[in-house]
């Protein structure tokens, strides 16, 4: 699966309505997901490696990186695509295209949910392998290393499973120019996302505000421990 | 006022007078002491540079351009105070043309940001001094790096520049929106103000040569049993036209501190790190003929990795040099050499500098862009200690001699600066002197772009 975020370089600002201003804001594949489709394809003798966006844009470069075919889910214009719906539209597809592994990367750099994943598995009732730093691939399952608080934890999981890519699992390739040619002739489906069962309503999450930190104000020198001292709690720090 | 008259340009937030600022804009990674400007500005637009420079102008104000402060020559102390222009804050990536495989970029790009934009594109802008350098910055010393002997220096890589000149009219060099791959249309103005170290002009943006990435990589590392060795077996893969991507050479000294910093357990002997590019069976072609002549030089080891973090882990290995050098005498300073000789003379260069290092007790592991016969010594010295200074000193020029003897020139990459004025005079002679001067005079009268640099 490749989501999408818009480039890290960019400024980012807050748009009038609230939320954060993405019309015509160049979009990249998100780093997470790039890892995770790299490790697809260092595993390709498993199969065909399928990818899956939301926005599209980047699912060239995603091809152009070895996946053998792309499928785009259209959302409606302004609809949500958090984690619960981009959980929703893969599990119709995994119902549809009966994989053995799915993989994603563990969040989006534009939410940091990590949750599409875990959400995916648990509509599945698939065992699942998050924070992936090593995969390795056995008769039947497949065993994850994760990278956990106290350190590293190995699992076997029976396949059908769910991983997501943590950022040590590998280095992600460029894509080359004679791979982002043969690319234009993959297959590329485009779905409307209703199709996949992401239904229309209104989201379940509600974003309340978003607002810029505020502007960093000068510093300022004083002449005695007392005059600190005042400052702070006439600023309400002490 | 005169900053007042700044401020009036460019906006009292983006002009600082402050001491610890002055500073950090007085020196780069250079040795040389720090020398602040007496302002720094941050212009946001090539006008507004354009303003600042006819106000210098006027008020015969020196000028100094800054971008990321990453040089090793000096070429950022304000040495006659005066202003400082901080570039980076104009950072537009803009033209982009994967047909015409160009970019055009302002001072506040560096090369790492400039080719992750490019990431998904297959294409990539190949000049790796080391450093995560302001690419305008590296037009303007001339850099190289590893990947030279291949893809080229920064001058065959630029295809027109915008610069401010130091009365503050708009030139581009090869004339505005342009960038054939190839002119010969007039003086080359594009060549001329690559490597002027800013003492001709401010470059706001440069128009670069893109490459396609290669589809296939591999490297490999080689331990030969003499420098000559290693030095032939270069000269021979680069006659048997293996187009290889880079070829770096330690000696043992290098090899055995890189690899005692990294944990890599490389055998102490001369040691060549070769990376060859091509599609997948070029490649095969090219990892045989490498094989054969690293076989036939007495090389050993030679074991190749093409996965990405293999490949990034020995370039990684060789890029930390610097540090690697610094490790073996803590709390010292480091200060590296930079000559370029024509490779058939690199061996007895390389070989008579080791004798001057042993003979000066100096540590000085070398580090080198064989294919180019640009190599490095990093020297590590106490600079408190005035005597090893001197000493230091000392060495430095016999080796510029030595390299200017063998038909090569005092700087390969890291150009002129502050510190190899004489030997710059040296090198080309009275006659080209002049000429550098006539050419300083036409275009900057009264010696305001970054005075006391290069002449």
């Amino acid at each position: 699966v490749a989501d999408l975020a818009p480039m890290s370089v960019w400024a980012v600002r807050v748009a009038p309505g609230g939320g954060v201003h993405t019309q015509g804001v160049k979009h990249s594949l998100n780093p997470f997901c790039e890892i995770a489709l790299e490790e697809a394809v260092r595993l390709r003798e498993a199969g065909d490696i399928l990818t899956l966006s939301l926005p599209q844009e980047t699912l060239r470069t995603a091809l152009a990186m070895g996946a053998d075919r792309a499928v785009l889910a259209e959302l409606a214009e302004g609809a949500a695509a958090g984690p619960r719906e981009v959980a929703t539209a893969l599990a119709a597809l995994v119902q549809k295209l009966q994989p053995q592994l799915v993989l994603l990367g563990k969040q989006a750099i534009d939410d940091d949910c990590n949750q599409t994943g875990q959400l995916l598995a648990a509509m599945l009732d698939w065992p699942q392998g998050t924070f992936a730093s090593r995969v390795q691939l056995e008769a039947g399952a497949v065993l994850v290393e994760r990278e956990v608080d106290g350190g590293l934890e190995t699992l076997r999981l029976r396949l059908p499973a769910v991983l997501t890519a943590d950022l040590r699992l590998n280095e992600p390739r460029y894509a080359t120019l004679p791979n982002i040619m043969k690319a234009k002739k993959k297959p590329l489906e485009v779905l409307p996302a209703a199709e996949l069962g992401v239904a229309a309503g209104p989201p379940r999450l509600k974003v309340l505000q978003v607002r810029e930190p505020p502007p960093r104000a000068g510093g300022e020198r004083v002449e005695s421990v007392e005059s600190l001292l005042g400052k702070l709690r006439h600023a309400g720090r002490i | 006022d005169f900053v007042e008259a700044l401020r009036a340009v460019v906006g009292a937030p983006n002009v600082s007078t402050a001491t610890a600022v002055r500073e950090q804009h007085g020196h780069d990674e250079s040795m040389h002491p720090c020398a602040p400007p007496d302002v720094v500005v941050w212009p946001q637009a090539v006008g507004q540079v354009q303003e600042l420079a006819a106000l210098c102008h006027r008020c015969r104000v020196p000028m100094v351009p800054f971008g990321t402060g990453t040089g090793l020559e000096g070429g950022v102390n304000a040495v006659q105070g005066g202003v400082c222009f901080d570039l980076s804050r104009m950072d537009a990536i803009a033209e982009l043309s994967l047909e015409d495989f160009s970019v055009t970029v302002e001072p506040g790009v560096t090369r790492k940001a400039l080719n992750k934009h490019l990431r998904g594109t297959g294409l990539w802008f190949p000049v790796d001094p080391g450093a995560d350098a302001s690419l305008c910055g590296m037009a303007a010393t001339g850099a190289s790096g590893t990947n030279a002997v291949r893809y080229g220096t920064m001058r065959p890589n630029v295809l027109n520049l915008r610069v401010v000149l130091p009365d503050g009219r708009l030139l581009h060099t090869a004339g505005p929106g342009r960038q054939p791959r190839k002119r010969a249309a007039g003086y080359d103005l594009t060549s001329l103000f690559v490597g002027s170290e800013g003492t001709l002009g401010f470059l706001t943006q440069a128009t670069l040569r893109l490459h396609p990435l290669p589809e296939a990589t591999a490297v490999t590392i080689a331990s030969f049993p003499s420098v000559g060795a290693a030095v032939a077996c270069t000269v021979q893969v680069l006659q048997a036209a293996v187009p290889v991507a880079r070829i770096e050479f330690l000696d043992e000294v290098m090899a055995d501190a890189c690899s005692r910093f990294s944990g890599m357990g490389l055998p102490v002997a001369a040691t060549l790190l070769l990376e060859l590019h091509g599609s997948q069976r070029s490649l095969a072609e090219q990892q045989q003929q490498t094989e054969e002549i690293v076989r036939q030089n007495g090389g050993s080891g030679l074991a190749w990795a093409e996965g990405q973090e293999e490949r990034e882990q020995l370039w990684s290995m060789r890029h930390n040099a610097w540090y690697a050098a610094l490790a073996l005498r803590p709390g010292c300073q480091g200060y590296s050499t930079d000559v370029c000789v024509p490779i058939s003379r690199l061996p007895e260069v390389v070989v008579e500098t080791k004798q001057d290092l042993q003979a000066s007790n100096i540590t000085g592991p070398m580090v080198g862009h064989v294919g180019d016969g640009n190599f490095h010594c990093i020297l590590i010295f106490n600079s408190q200690d005035p005597e090893e200074a001197q000493r230091i000193h000392a060495f430095t020029q016999r080796l510029g001699r030595r390299a200017l003897a063998a038909g090569g020139t005092c700087t390969g990459e890291h150009g002129v600066g502050l510190g190899k004025r004489a030997l710059l005079q040296e090198e080309l002679g009275p006659e080209g002197l002049d000429t550098l001067r006539s050419i300083k005079a036409a275009l900057d009268p009264h010696n305001l772009m970054n005075p006391g640099k290069v002449l």
